[in-house]
């Protein structure tokens, strides 16, 4: 008799968990891509874990809260790793309904894929998208703030050039008879000095004083 | 009281004002095309060739005559003859045009490089849909370089009859690009001589940086394999000739006036022909060193693209068919299809469409040219690097040096003539002239913010200069052997360097470079006349590609206003010189 109602319980078991079944959901895990060498075996110990998730995650549902690590049901386990699993009533009867199990996951989704240090494109639960996370959008965008600096760097530098440019014309207007500074004006390329022109410092031999000088045709070369 | 000229602090500082001129973008976004699409390594034969015989030649005759005339481009065609002076004014409108577009791409480069100091970089990660369960639409289907691109910098239109409105982020930056240039051409040669030792040296630090970090980069050497491979056969194909002239003539920005400006700044006795020789190759030896960086880059992200590739192909198969996960390899991808198509026909059948087939050859065949090449290819494989960060914010720098650097000598081009003459130069002081000018080119470039800018940007990059300055620099030729008279400017060069002007430059000078002037004229008129309606790529977003379409006619309109605009000032200047000295003919002595 014992035995007849075991059998018959995993009968139903197994029509309750199927591929494709009412309700079930395929699991996909990668886990050589994600962790390398260090990837763990997938046995019975890590499928016991991962209807400990489920079933944490289903408890998390209001009016859900006594679900039990034996109503979740796996099946198909292939060595890709996948596998198909189903989350039964506590009458084991009968699954719970696709939305509630998709929300829930969709819900502890980050601890599910924590607890087998997998992220979501290496667990898969096929027909439950995943959430991604959005970008962090700070409140001023970065660029602006960037932007600003150079902004005011560049109008600042061009106001002390277009003020310093209209000090020396005025500094310039001011005294045209007086014999100038000669090494102020020679550092300016524009310069000039009572007539004849001086050339920056460093190309020729230094500028011409006048005051040596009276008439250009009995000028020298220097 | 006579101002005197103003004049380079040292001869160091118009070779680099010349280097940072004639080295810009397009030695790092054309050349490495063009060496691709023609043969590879031997594409380096026509164009050391073209160097020597059409490159070197020209060069030395701009910058002879801007330091022998010493003036601006329309001052120095003038005292050549009077009715050449509209010479002159053709180099001025071209370089008015360049300079509408040109900064555009500065403004591109700082919105880029403004984005870099982000983690992650925004053009690495699609954004999310509506309701966060997937990518946007537009992005999947393209990729997210191009998305950024397309979508997030320039926001473009379908086509060029939709403009939109202005985008203010990238006019902001257009704003601030003009700002830049107009702090750095502020005080004439006394700035822009102490900037150009950045935008000519900075450049080359950070491609030698590139050039070790991408040698080093996985995949670099299928890159430089597959670009210096030559493919003679290319040689007897006359298009890789005529690109080679046409590369040459345009990289060292010859018949824009900015060599002849900056040559008008020039000590008379500076030796010239040296610093030709020296810009010239150093322009060449830079495209050359330029395309192996681009190529490593290249290759590094073809192979990328193909492991990519081949691990989708590879999941694609152990999810359906549930094979342990890692037990497929690139390596024995190919036993796998082939068991898996025997043992289960039916299922492979099913999922055959999906599975591509991965080829590096490809991947490295896209050969991409211009604005793609730079913003989209370059930040696909900067996206993929380490510390991805700092090599986007040191290209984008380096985009940027460059382009300052061009920017300089366009707009010393169009300042020169204009702080000149003595009419303009006695209302306004030179500061005004400068803000006036970078004001103007500011407030018209703002066309090229609009949604449809890119494509508007297209057609000046496209027509604005091509023929017309083949045409300005053909008459500049002609006119200084036949003209002036080659006698005589070689006695006045003499007189003014000290050395004589040797056999080879006057033969290429008097015979050979108008020649191949002529051909490349000749060979792009026809070329224009024959394509029959011109065409231009659109971006469509809803299959997140381009597309081809035809320009309206208002376009064409403006193509053809464009090049007719400085092309005709040659021959209506001369017509009005002609007319005005006609008129005065009462008393005046006839025309030398």
């Amino acid at each position: 008799m014992l035995w007849l109602f075991f059998f018959l319980v995993t009968a139903i078991h197994a029509e309750l968990c199927q591929p494709d079944a009412e309700n079930a959901f395929k699991v996909r895990l990668s886990i050589r891509t994600a962790l390398g060498d260090k990837a763990y075996a997938w046995d019975t110990n890590e499928e016991y874990l991962f209807r400990a998730m489920v079933a944490f995650s289903m408890r998390k549902v209001p009016n859900r809260e006594t679900t039990e690590i034996s109503h979740v049901l796996l099946c198909n386990v292939t060595q890709r790793v996948s596998f198909w699993f189903v989350v039964t009533d506590p009458s084991k009867n009968h699954t719970i309904p696709a939305v509630e199990v998709q929300s829930a996951i969709r819900m502890n989704r980050d601890r599910i894929n924590n607890a087998f240090f997998l992220n979501d494109q290496t667990l898969e639960f096929l027909k439950i998208p995943s959430t991604l996370a959005p970008p962090t959008d700070p409140s001023v965008p970065v660029w602006i703030i960037i932007f600003g600096v150079i902004f005011c760097i560049v109008v600042v530098a061009i106001a002390l050039l277009i003020l310093s440019g209209i000090q020396q014309r005025r500094r310039k207007n001011e005294g045209p008879s007086e014999v100038g500074d000669a090494e102020d004006k020679c550092e300016n390329t524009i310069t000039i000095e009572n007539g004849i022109r001086c050339d920056p410092l460093d190309t020729k031999g230094g500028c011409v004083n006048d005051a040596f000088m009276t008439e250009e045709e009995r000028l020298t070369p220097l | 009281m006579e101002k005197a000229r103003p004049l380079w602090s040292n001869p160091l500082q118009f070779v680099f004002a010349c280097i940072s001129y004639a080295v810009g973008l397009g030695n790092v976004w054309r050349f490495p095309y063009l060496c691709q699409m023609y043969g590879g390594g031997s594409f380096l034969v026509p164009y050391v060739i073209m160097l020597l015989v059409e490159g070197m030649p020209l060069l030395y005759l701009e910058l002879a005559v801007g330091q022998r005339m010493r003036q601006g481009s329309i001052g120095a065609w003038r005292t050549i003859s009077p009715y050449l002076s509209g010479v002159g004014v053709a180099s001025v409108v071209v370089s008015f045009f360049l300079s509408m577009y040109y900064n555009v791409i500065n403004a591109w480069s700082f919105w880029y490089l403004f984005h870099s100091f982000q983690d992650p970089l925004p053009w690495s990660v699609c954004p999310l849909n509506a309701n966060r369960t997937g990518y946007d639409e537009e992005c999947e289907k393209a990729s997210s370089t191009q998305y950024f691109w397309y979508r997030k910098t320039l926001n473009i239109s379908p086509s060029i009859q939709e403009s939109g409105g202005v985008q203010w982020e990238p006019a902001l930056c257009l704003l601030l690009a003009w700002l830049l240039v107009y702090l750095c051409i502020l005080r004439g040669t006394e700035s822009t001589g102490k900037v150009v030792y950045f935008t000519a040296s900075l450049p080359y630090c950070v491609l030698i940086i590139y050039l070790v970090r991408g040698l080093t980069l996985h995949g670099a050497t299928n890159g430089l394999k597959y670009m210096f491979t030559p493919k003679i056969e290319q040689l007897a194909n006359p298009r890789t000739w005529i690109n080679a002239a046409t590369q040459i003539f345009f990289s060292l920005g010859l018949g824009f006036g900015s060599l002849i400006a900056f040559a008008s700044y020039n000590e008379p006795s500076n030796n010239c022909q040296k610093h030709a020789i020296i810009v010239s190759l150093i322009n060449s030896s830079t495209s050359i060193f330029a395309s192996i960086v681009t190529f490593s880059i290249y290759g590094f992200k073809a192979t990328f693209n193909y492991e990519s590739c081949l691990q989708k192909v590879i999941l694609l198969l152990i999810n359906s068919f549930d094979l342990e996960d890692g037990s497929v390899t690139a390596d024995n991808l190919e036993q796998v299809k082939s068991y898996l198509a025997s043992t289960y026909p039916s299922e492979y059948s099913a999922i055959a469409p999906q599975i591509h087939n991965c080829s590096l050859e490809s991947e490295l065949n896209t050969a991409v040219q211009g604005t793609g090449l730079a913003f989209i290819v370059y930040t696909e494989a900067i996206k993929n690097m380490e510390v991805s960060q700092l090599w986007s914010v040191l290209y984008f720098f380096m985009l940027l040096m460059l382009g300052v650097g061009s920017m300089l000598g366009n707009t010393a081009a169009i300042l020169t003539p204009l702080t000149d003459s003595k009419f303009i130069s006695s209302l306004l002081p030179r500061e005004a002239i400068s803000g006036l000018v970078c004001l103007i080119n500011c407030a018209i470039g703002m066309v090229f913010t609009l949604e449809s800018g890119n494509y508007w940007f297209d057609i000046f990059n496209d027509y604005g200069a091509t023929l017309s300055l083949l045409l300005i620099v053909l008459v500049e030729a002609i006119s200084v052997c036949y003209v002036y008279g080659l006698r005589r400017f070689e006695r006045e060069l003499q007189a003014m360097t000290g050395r004589a002007l040797s056999w080879y430059w006057k033969i290429l000078w008097a015979v050979v470079s108008p020649l191949l002037m002529v051909g490349l004229f000749i060979f792009y008129l026809s070329d224009y006349i024959l394509a029959g309606t011109l065409q231009y790529q659109a971006w469509d977003a809803s299959q997140g590609q381009l597309v081809t379409r035809d320009y309206p006619p208002y376009a064409l309109a403006v193509i053809g206003l464009l090049v007719a605009a400085s092309t005709m000032c040659v021959p209506l200047v001369a017509l009005g010189t002609f007319v005005l000295r006609r008129l005065k003919r009462g008393d005046t002595a006839p025309v030398s």
